[in-house]
């Protein structure tokens, strides 16, 4: 059985992975082949494709894939993607933060003292929006890995990431002093797909909803 | 062999050679011969407008993003589309013409390129533009028109999709949806985010029937059955779509057509149906456009009018990826 009658969906590796299968076996998709194969990422027979989370959008509004899941952090920090968002999925739940060193006031000194703060992300978007929208200065310091130790060394004042447990940013004597978004895994599709194959789509949707994701 | 010199070229731009271009040539053709033998006759616009005269079109100035400056500190801007600039042409050079009228176009239009997102600054349209001639007839000629042209081009299998502009606004309105809500909703769904949609219809304490029709619409495409419904508000709303869908119909393309409630459009002087085309190849729409009865209003010439506006280089990249798709035997 494959997601639905000739639909592609692009399914994100990494934290999301697991539960993204789980939720294709409730569906009847025979997800065994994704399983047991790690290296490989086309499976053509259970219209599935597995990618990055933030290639999702990409592979979505291009029409590679007419359905795909991924991190509403992912959508936020990709807003001009022309896809329709059609479900909160309910899972991969996590929080968009800004976080500093624990007991310590250089932003609010920074502020004070620079007129701006140095923040470190791999949001920058969703980084730059959120200081805007507070009405504070901010310089933002695009890093690709591990931001927990941009404050530590230095670089920056304080940074915006994504948390689930806190317990990396604890183990890092980084505190929340701030939430930005709640984030959940959310089922997007391709404009021209969700028209020209507006029964299937809806078909998956109703079994998605009937499999337990949280109604919109 | 000698190694080429780069000089850049601002983003979103390109050049065209002679295979792509004898291509484009070949296509424009098809549809301009499409367009004349409907009494369609071509028009040219500047590519540079006074800013203001773009602005009485469109508070944004239909999105027009690259400005200049005359010689006397005037702010001119190149046209972002080709319908306002005709809206101007009509009210300037047609008073005493017999309506309606019906005029085409094949011009570049310019918009600012989006990083990633594989769009041109500088794009190819052929579009027509049908003033004097109300709703649904004037709509059905041009939706008909378009679907004609394309299969003209050697597209077989392009639909329309095919909403109203102004539904959602209407539905806002006859449920009593307070006026300061509204802006938040519209944004949600011209963003396509049916999630933050129905988050932020549930937070209203409306009527079940409301919260229902306001979060349910907006996901309703496919046949006529989807224009059923005893919610009166609803049905109200749907007057307009519902004759232009059974007016086409009536001509035989009722099957080409997804009537889709969601469907919305960028630009804001639409006040009916709205339309995109689409190709099952291609995950982009190819054009669209809309009714506009306000637009010529504004420029003092208070006409009904219909357009649409075909993406070139878009078609062109239809056809291949259709050709690719025969060629490979497979059908989707």
């Amino acid at each position: 059985m494959t997601a639905g009658e000739g639909l592609r969906i692009a399914v994100p590796r990494g934290s999301l992975f697991e539960d993204t299968l789980d939720l294709l076996d409730r569906l009847d998709v025979d997800t065994s082949e994704i399983r047991s194969n790690d290296r490989k990422l086309l499976f053509e027979d259970a219209g599935v494709v597995t990618m990055r989370p933030s290639d999702v959008p990409t592979y979505v509004q291009h029409g590679a894939a007419d359905l795909g899941i991924t991190g509403k952090d992912v959508l936020l920090e990709q807003p001009e993607r022309e896809v329709y968002e059609l479900l909160d999925l309910g899972y991969g739940r996590c929080q968009m933060v800004v976080a500093a060193r624990e007991g310590d006031d250089s932003v609010a000194e920074s502020l004070r003292r620079l007129g701006t703060v140095r923040v470190a992300t791999k949001y920058p978007r969703i980084a730059a929006r959120h200081f805007a929208d507070t009405g504070r200065q901010a310089e933002i310091v695009e890093v690709k890995g591990s931001v927990e130790i941009a404050p530590l060394t230095g670089l920056v004042d304080s940074i915006v990431d994504l948390t689930a447990t806190g317990r990396t940013l604890a183990e890092n004597h980084l505190e929340i002093r701030e939430t930005i978004h709640e984030c959940t895994a959310r089922l997007i599709a391709n404009p021209v797909a969700h028209k020209l194959k507006a029964r299937a789509i809806d078909d998956l949707v109703a079994r998605v909803r009937a499999a337990g994701a949280e109604d919109p | 062999m000698a190694e080429a010199v780069i000089h850049p070229i601002p983003p979103g731009t390109r050049d065209m050679l002679p295979d792509e271009m004898r291509e484009l040539a070949a296509l424009n053709e098809r549809l301009h011969a499409v367009f004349a033998a409907a009494g369609y006759g071509e028009v040219r616009t500047p590519a540079i407008e006074y800013e203001d005269v773009l602005r009485r079109g469109d508070d944004r100035a239909a999105g027009a993003s690259f400005r200049l400056f005359d010689g006397s500190g005037r702010v001119l801007a190149l046209r972002s589309d080709t319908t306002i600039p005709i809206a101007r042409l009509v009210a300037s050079r047609y008073a005493d013409a017999p309506m309606p009228l019906r005029l085409c176009y094949f011009d570049n239009a310019y918009r600012p390129a989006q990083p990633g997102r594989g769009q041109a600054s500088e794009f190819m349209q052929a579009g027509l533009e049908l003033v004097g001639s109300p709703a649904p007839g004037g709509d059905v000629e041009v939706i008909a028109l378009v679907l004609d042209a394309l299969d003209a081009a050697g597209l077989g299998r392009h639909r329309v999709g095919l909403g109203d502009g102004s539904l959602y606004r209407r539905l806002l309105a006859s449920f009593g949806v307070p006026e300061g809500e509204r802006p938040v909703l519209l944004d949600a769904l011209s963003r396509r985010d049916l999630v933050g949609l129905a988050t932020h219809v549930d937070g209203l304490s409306l009527s079940r029937t409301a919260r229902d029709a306001l979060v349910g619409l907006p996901a309703l495409r496919g046949g006529p059955e989807i224009l059923a419904t005893d919610v009166e508000p609803v049905h109200a709303a749907l007057a307009g779509l519902r004759a232009c869908y059974e007016a086409l119909d009536a001509r035989g393309a009722g099957d080409r057509v997804i009537l889709d409630l969601g469907l919305v459009r960028e630009l804001g002087y639409y006040t009916g149906v709205v339309f995109e085309i689409y190709d099952p190849a291609v995950g982009f729409a190819l054009g669209g456009g809309g009714r506009y009865d306000e637009l010529l209003g504004r420029f003092g010439r208070p006409l009904p009018a219909c357009g649409v506006a075909l993406d070139v280089q878009r078609v062109h990249t239809a056809m291949l990826a259709e050709e690719r798709l025969a060629a490979r035997g497979t059908s989707e």
